[in-house]
């Protein structure tokens, strides 16, 4: 019972191979203990796959064999002892190769099996104490054997063994030319469904270029990632491309802002650009987009930041002293080392290929920022069905680097007007979009930048003309007038317009402050008079009253007298009384 | 009868494969009908001296490999097609 239950603990082990990215497919390595097929048309990279499993072994605690079918043993460590591999000190304890090549001189005559090779190895096996092995070519062999009946015994056979001896088995073979790598009519057909894994690798060339893709069949007891996965051969053996989708949690995101190397335009962003964000800026020929992402390289310099500034378009040199002309210079920042142009005119290859260099190259920088003029390169011609893939992948790692991205993007002329995409749809990625674009108006053409959006950052949503001086790089505003954007000298004419009548404005406020306080004056005046000629109507009002008051009691005086003196009946009468 | 035309031989099997039995069948065989007495075959068994296949370069079972007369020779599989076995071991045959 408790056998039982240790067995299916024991067959979910894996084997890491140390190849970048197959690990991450496949959740940790080929299953252990058991067979893995490696399947691929000539030139695919099976062999350098098979020995990178056997020196990431070796460096372990896992001796391997490498049985040889195809190639001499010295040619083969004569071709693979690629720098850092170390083969050399790796043989003969950690890792040995057997030669089984079969003699030229052979003759067969009936059948035969391949017993002998498994008593040796199995004698090879216990005196090294190896736990990995590698058929390389198991097809050649087997197809010496007369007929399939022969071969799918020797095939079990030896995968009998591999299971007895319990061995991290690669068996790599060579794929036909069917394309979608099921079993065909080959030697090696039947094998895909013996093991428990199976990975195939291609090489196609699509419009002279090449392109390599790893994809993993089957694996038993295990989920994998199933589809298509480029790759690369690097100078330190196999590098294949995973997005890291599942894992994006653990990103460590930063508050932090940079300078995007234009004042103004960090105002506009609210800060500049995030930390670890990945800035697209597209525009057409001549927008300056190659002169924006040289004032955010300059900035970083200037704060120390390593910073690595890959050009597809022009020479390093060239492009610092067209630089200089705006008054970005880069030169300083090169001899110090912080700052390293690169000149990408001449590399040529798959966009796989240029992602590889540049992430090789940024990570013997230890760049900070890096600047890609113009990330448009990656489509070019054979790349189409990659790039965006690619693009994807690049931002990706930035991002997980904590690596500030600034790249740009050459909209095509004729192609896309609207400003709704890139050819790479880089700019759903993006985090921070800027525009470049020009507007001719009056005989002129001038630059005009604008944010189509910056996540997680307010920013300004207006349209601001790009100055470009000997003095540096400069936003200004723009006029917006009769629903026309004004740029160039159309804005400076309306702004001088505007200053001049601004001038009018004021004289004419000043002359109306005069004229009013002349009226004030005046009001006064006349209030003060008024006042003054009150007080002399008031004063001859009781003049007047007291007047008509002396001349009334004066006149009945007069009228008693002149009664008395008439003897008049009513006063005498009322005197009576 | 010179020396020179003793035929060495060592025949590699892997016990308990029908394969190696047949070949050491089909070799005594032919050593009987055309070489009589004039042979020595010494047969290494790989899975009891594994070491003695990893030495040698042994690959598959059956091998037989003919020290002598020069030039060696090695033959791989069971040895049932005489006329060609006989050819490259460089044995004239006797007529039966």
């Amino acid at each position: 019972m408790t056998a039982k239950r240790k067995k299916p603990a024991k067959s979910l082990g894996k084997a890491p191979t140390g190849v970048l990215g197959f690990d991450t497919i496949t959740g940790g390595g080929v299953p252990a203990g058991r067979a893995t097929l490696l399947v691929g048309g000539p030139g695919s990279g099976k062999t350098i796959f098979a020995l990178q499993f056997l020196v990431q072994g070796a460096r372990g605690k896992e001796p391997g064999i490498f049985v040889a079918f195809e190639e001499a043993p010295s040619r083969l460590v004569a071709n693979f002892d690629r720098s850092g591999w170390g083969l050399a000190d790796l043989i003969p304890k950690k890792l040995c190769f057997m030669d089984a090549q079969p003699a030229p001189d052979l003759m067969r005559s009936g059948d035969f099996d391949l017993s002998g090779m498994l008593a040796a190895l199995e004698a090879q096996a216990s005196q090294m104490g190896a736990r990995r092995i590698v058929f390389d070519a198991l097809d050649m062999v087997l197809s010496m054997l007369p007929d399939p009946a022969t071969q799918r015994r020797e095939v079990y056979r030896l995968h009998e063994w591999l299971l007895k001896r319990e061995l991290t088995a690669l068996i790599t073979s060579k794929a036909g030319h069917d394309e979608t790598g099921s079993p065909g009519p080959r030697p090696i057909g039947f094998m895909e469904f013996m093991v428990d894994c199976a990975v195939v690798l291609n090489h196609r060339v699509s419009q002279g270029v090449s392109q390599r893709n790893l994809r993993v069949q089957k694996y038993r007891g295990s989920s994998f990632d199933e589809s298509e996965a480029p790759f690369v051969i690097g100078s330190a053996g196999f590098d294949v491309a995973i997005t890291r989708s599942i894992s994006r949690s653990d990103l460590k995101i930063s508050h932090e802002r940079v300078t995007t190397g234009v004042k103004r335009l960090d105002t506009m962003l609210g800060g500049g650009y995030y930390r670890a964000a990945s800035v697209l800026i597209t525009g057409f020929p001549g927008t300056a987009k190659t002169t924006l992402s040289g004032a955010f390289a300059e900035g970083a310099c200037r704060r120390g930041e390593r910073t690595m500034f890959v050009s597809f378009d022009s020479d390093g040199s060239e492009l610092m002293r067209n630089l200089t002309s705006v008054g970005i210079h880069l030169a300083r920042y090169v001899q110090s080392g912080v700052l390293q142009m690169i000149s990408a005119r001449t590399i040529t290859g798959s966009a796989e290929t240029l992602l590889v260099r540049i992430k090789s190259l940024a990570k013997a920088h230890s760049a900070r920022c890096v600047v890609i003029d113009p990330v448009s390169t990656l489509s070019s011609v054979g790349n189409e069905m990659t790039a965006h893939a690619v693009a994807e992948r690049l931002i990706d790692w930035c991002k997980a680097d904590g690596i500030t991205l600034v790249c740009t993007s050459l909209l095509d002329e004729t192609g896309s007007q609207q400003a709704s995409g890139t050819p790479l749809q880089v700019s759903t990625l993006a985090d921070t979009w800027i525009h470049l674009n020009y507007l001719v108006q009056a005989g002129e053409r001038n630059r005009g930048l604008s944010i189509i959006k910056s996540r997680g950052t307010p920013h300004s949503n207006q349209v601001r003309e790009l100055i470009l001086s000997d003095s540096g790089v400069t936003l200004a505003d723009t006029y917006t007038a009769g629903g026309e954007v004004l740029m160039g000298t159309l804005r400076w004419e309306k702004e001088s317009a505007i200053r001049a009548a601004s001038e009018v404005a004021e004289v004419e406020t000043r002359l109306k402050r005069l004229v009013l306080d002349a009226e004030e004056a005046e009001l006064r005046v006349r209030l003060k008079s008024l006042q003054t000629e009150l007080v002399a109507k008031q004063v001859e009002k009781a003049l007047l009253a007291r007047t008509r008051a002396s001349d009334k009691g004066e006149s009945s005086k007069v009228r008693l007298r002149l009664r008395e003196l008439r003897g008049a009946d009513a006063i005498v009468s009322s005197r009576r009384k | 009868m010179s020396r020179a035309n003793v035929f060495r031989f060592k025949l590699y099997t892997a016990a308990g494969t029908d394969n190696s039995a047949v070949a050491f069948a089909n070799l005594l065989a032919i050593c009987k009908t055309h070489l009589q007495n004039r042979h020595s075959i010494e047969v290494i068994d790989v899975m009891r001296h594994p070491q003695r296949a990893l030495a040698d370069g042994i690959r598959m079972t059956p091998t037989l490999i003919k020290l002598s007369p020069m030039p060696a020779r090695t033959i791989v599989g069971t040895l049932t097609q005489t006329d060609r076995v006989l050819l490259a071991l460089g044995i004239e045959a006797v007529p039966v």
